[in-house]
């Protein structure tokens, strides 16, 4: 109410710089020393667990293959190091088909995720209360198993004697003129299976970014849209699916990365013959002893992969440019 | 305004009205947001759904726009059922209370958005987006973003937007919740002119009284679900038919008592509160004995410290809390009951905090006119 004029304080009390007071070491303890040696800890870690280790297979990857403990040494005279494992990752068609191999399993992987993902995000965003919840525990469920045993629980069904194969063998000799009938489907050992398992496995990566990304977007924008004149696919082209573009990419790279370098899949389910990445690096470790050429690979397989993150960063960036 | 093109359609009993709502219900799971509701809105209207919180007011427009249909009843606009009709096959456009701009679009995408699905040219397309620019003055701002744009001009592409597809009547939810006092009264203004220009049927929604007196041609005032009283500005102000209406528009001072006698030009109210006896306007639909209530805008009371002439109801008083607002004080004043009075005196003459009517603790006397009182029987 009028009347009661408010009481003018005096000018704020500031702190006052004693002259010759605190030691910089002193004033950082009192002030900053929290807050620098909480930032500091993810960057010890990663400095210990992933600089360091990752400058060693550099390194390595520029060494020679010796018969000895370590396997490896490097030049004696300058210049030490050595380019031929990377030369040789050029020249050998193995490696190149690895490569060739894993980018062609991961994008169908990708691609299948995705289409399998998007649409069961959406339901789960557009579920409501206590449903929502149900089914987001379902697509996390998976992960209180054993990933090994998931793995081997596939591998249990698509043997040529399980109970699935021989049903889809029954169902399929239905559609087959007597003659051609089979005895099994060939599913085992195959880069069908990597590619199927890889889906299972990565599934949840695909929907739970697409999940926080749907869910947060506003839902009155599609009613704005339909009040307009759009029928319900039509806006979902014009609004949900242009908006959802950053949660797409963040599961389309959350699933194609280490699809790519995926080692456990193939070597379990897949083709021996027609190998991934992942265990082409795994052999020259393991088999060939030959770490140098293994290190090689694994940091190409890096660079490669490492083109994505960027151009992904960049975007982000962008994006983020747009907001303010 | 709007009235003097269309006449008081709402008076002509010939008159088609344009929206028709009829017995509508709308119940969630157990709880029933609108209850039974009719209501006529003629063509070229600017009508305002008023009312608080959880009233059933947002409801009652989400129905016109056909996201929600009702449990019971019909919706009919310009002479067609379209209580069972999708949203996107209305020629109805809301302008939403957050805007809903496509934030992915620009101002020119957006405002354009709803021409995608009309059998136009590319050049009509563009000469109507830019019509409905130059009508918000938006038109250097065509090529930017929503976030680029302060909260006003959002406001302007969502109304350009929904208009632009010229709809046979505009949904407006909140228009002007979200901006700034003096930005509000420009947009007010705005929001008639173009109403004016354009005649369309506009429906707000609104929980501001202010808003809903100054912007519209009629007012429901809604409470539960229900409609309370359906009127002008000036019907719902000065001649509100329940306690719950008089209260809920503007502020009132209420004072309970009983009818001790009846002519046919004047009533006398005995209330404890005013310590003696209200002399109102007659009113046939009273009895002798039937308790009523008086109800007085604190502007129609008059603040003096000379006693006040001859035939007006008056009772003298002391002045505890006075409020200085510039334009106008609010005086609270203790009756001899106890009871608590709210006097409006407009400022209109300049002087010192001293040359004031009265001061805190004043002996004052309160006097109002016979005319000035409402009746009110609920």
């Amino acid at each position: 109410m009028a009347g009661i004029a408010p009481q003018k304080s005096g000018p704020a009390p500031q702190e006052l710089e004693l002259p010759g007071g605190k030691s910089g070491f002193r004033n950082w303890l009192d002030r900053n020393a929290w807050r620098d040696i909480i930032i500091a800890v993810p960057y010890v870690w990663l400095i210990l667990f992933f600089v360091a280790p990752f400058i060693i297979i550099i390194a390595m990857s520029l060494a020679q293959s010796v018969i000895a403990q370590p396997p490896f040494r490097f030049d004696e005279t300058w210049p030490y190091v050595t380019f031929e494992n990377f030369d040789r990752l050029f020249s050998d068609f193995v490696y190149l088909r690895g490569y060739l191999t894993s980018l062609r399993n991961a994008l169908i992987a990708t691609a299948l995720c995705l289409l399998l993902g998007y649409p069961m995000a959406l339901g789960i965003a557009r579920a409501k209360g206590v449903w929502r919840n149900i089914l987001l525990l379902l697509v996390i469920l998976p992960f209180w198993t054993s990933f090994l045993l998931r793995v081997y629980a596939w591998i249990g069904m698509m043997g040529s004697n399980s109970w699935f194969n021989r049903g889809l063998t029954s169902v399929i000799n239905v559609f087959l003129p007597a003659a051609s009938e089979i005895n099994s489907v060939p599913m085992m050992n195959s880069n069908f299976a990597v590619i199927l398992v890889v889906v299972y496995s990565y599934l949840p990566f695909m929907i739970l970014p697409l999940f926080a990304n749907l869910e947060k977007l506003d839902f009155t924008l599609n009613e704005a849209a339909m009040d307009l004149g759009s029928r319900p696919m039509q806006v979902f082209r014009d609004v949900t699916l242009p908006l959802s573009i950053p949660g797409i990419v963040a599961g389309c790279l959350l699933v194609f990365i280490p699809a790519t370098g995926e080692l456990v899949i193939p070597s379990l389910v897949g083709n021996a013959g027609d190998p991934m990445i992942g265990r082409v690096i795994n052999d020259e470790f393991s088999l060939n002893r030959h770490w140098p050429m293994a290190s090689a690979i694994a940091v190409a397989l890096l660079m490669l992969l490492v083109v994505p993150i960027m151009l992904y960063n960049r975007m982000q960036e962008r994006a983020s440019e747009g907001v303010k | 305004m709007g009235i003097e093109n269309t006449g008081k359609a709402w008076e002509n009993l010939t008159a088609e009205p344009f929206i028709r709502i009829e017995k509508v219900t709308k119940k969630f799971s157990d709880f029933t947001a609108v209850n039974n509701v009719s209501l006529d809105i003629y063509k070229g209207e600017l009508f305002a759904l008023l009312g608080g919180s959880g009233c059933g007011k947002t409801t009652l427009l989400r129905m016109l726009s056909g996201f929600e249909s009702p449990t019971e009843g019909r919706v009919w606009i310009d002479g067609q059922d379209m209580t069972s009709v999708p949203p996107y096959e209305r020629p109805v456009n809301m302008m939403f209370q957050s805007y809903a701009l496509f934030p992915h679009m620009t101002v020119e995408q957006n405002v354009g958005y709803g021409l995608k699905h009309e059998k136009l040219s590319n050049a009509q397309r563009q000469d109507r987006v830019k019509q409905m620019l130059d009508l918000v003055q938006l038109s250097q701002f065509a090529g930017r973003k929503p976030h680029q744009l302060s909260g006003g001009q959002r406001q302007r592409v969502a109304l350009a937007r929904a208009l632009a597809k010229q709809p046979k009547v505009l949904l407006l939810d909140e228009p002007l919740g979200a901006l700034d006092k003096k930005l509000r009264e420009h947009t007010q203004f705005e929001i008639m002119n173009i109403q004016e220009k354009t005649g369309i049927t506009f429906v707000v929604v609104t929980h501001d009284q202010e808003e809903a007196m100054t912007l519209s041609t009629r007012i429901a005032v809604m409470d539960k679900g229900v409609i309370r009283q359906t009127g002008t500005p000036t019907e719902i102000y000065e001649f509100p038919k329940t306690k719950f209406v008089a209260d809920f528009i503007g502020s009132i001072n209420q004072f309970a008592g009983t009818v001790k006698s009846v002519t046919r030009d004047k009533a006398a109210i005995a209330c404890a509160d005013w310590a003696g006896d209200i002399t109102v306007h007659g009113d046939s639909s009273i009895a002798v004995g039937q308790s009523v209530s008086v109800a007085v805008r604190p502007e129609k009371i008059s603040i003096s410290k000379k006693a006040p002439a001859k035939g007006l109801n008056a009772v003298e008083g002391k002045v505890i809390d006075l409020g200085y607002f510039g334009k106008d004080s609010l005086y609270r004043v203790k009756l001899p009951s106890s009871a608590l009075v709210r006097v409006n005196r407009v400022n209109d003459q300049r002087g010192r905090e001293t040359e004031r009517v009265a001061q805190w603790e004043d002996k004052v006397w309160l006097s109002f006119e016979p005319s000035a009182a409402i009746l009110l029987k609920d």
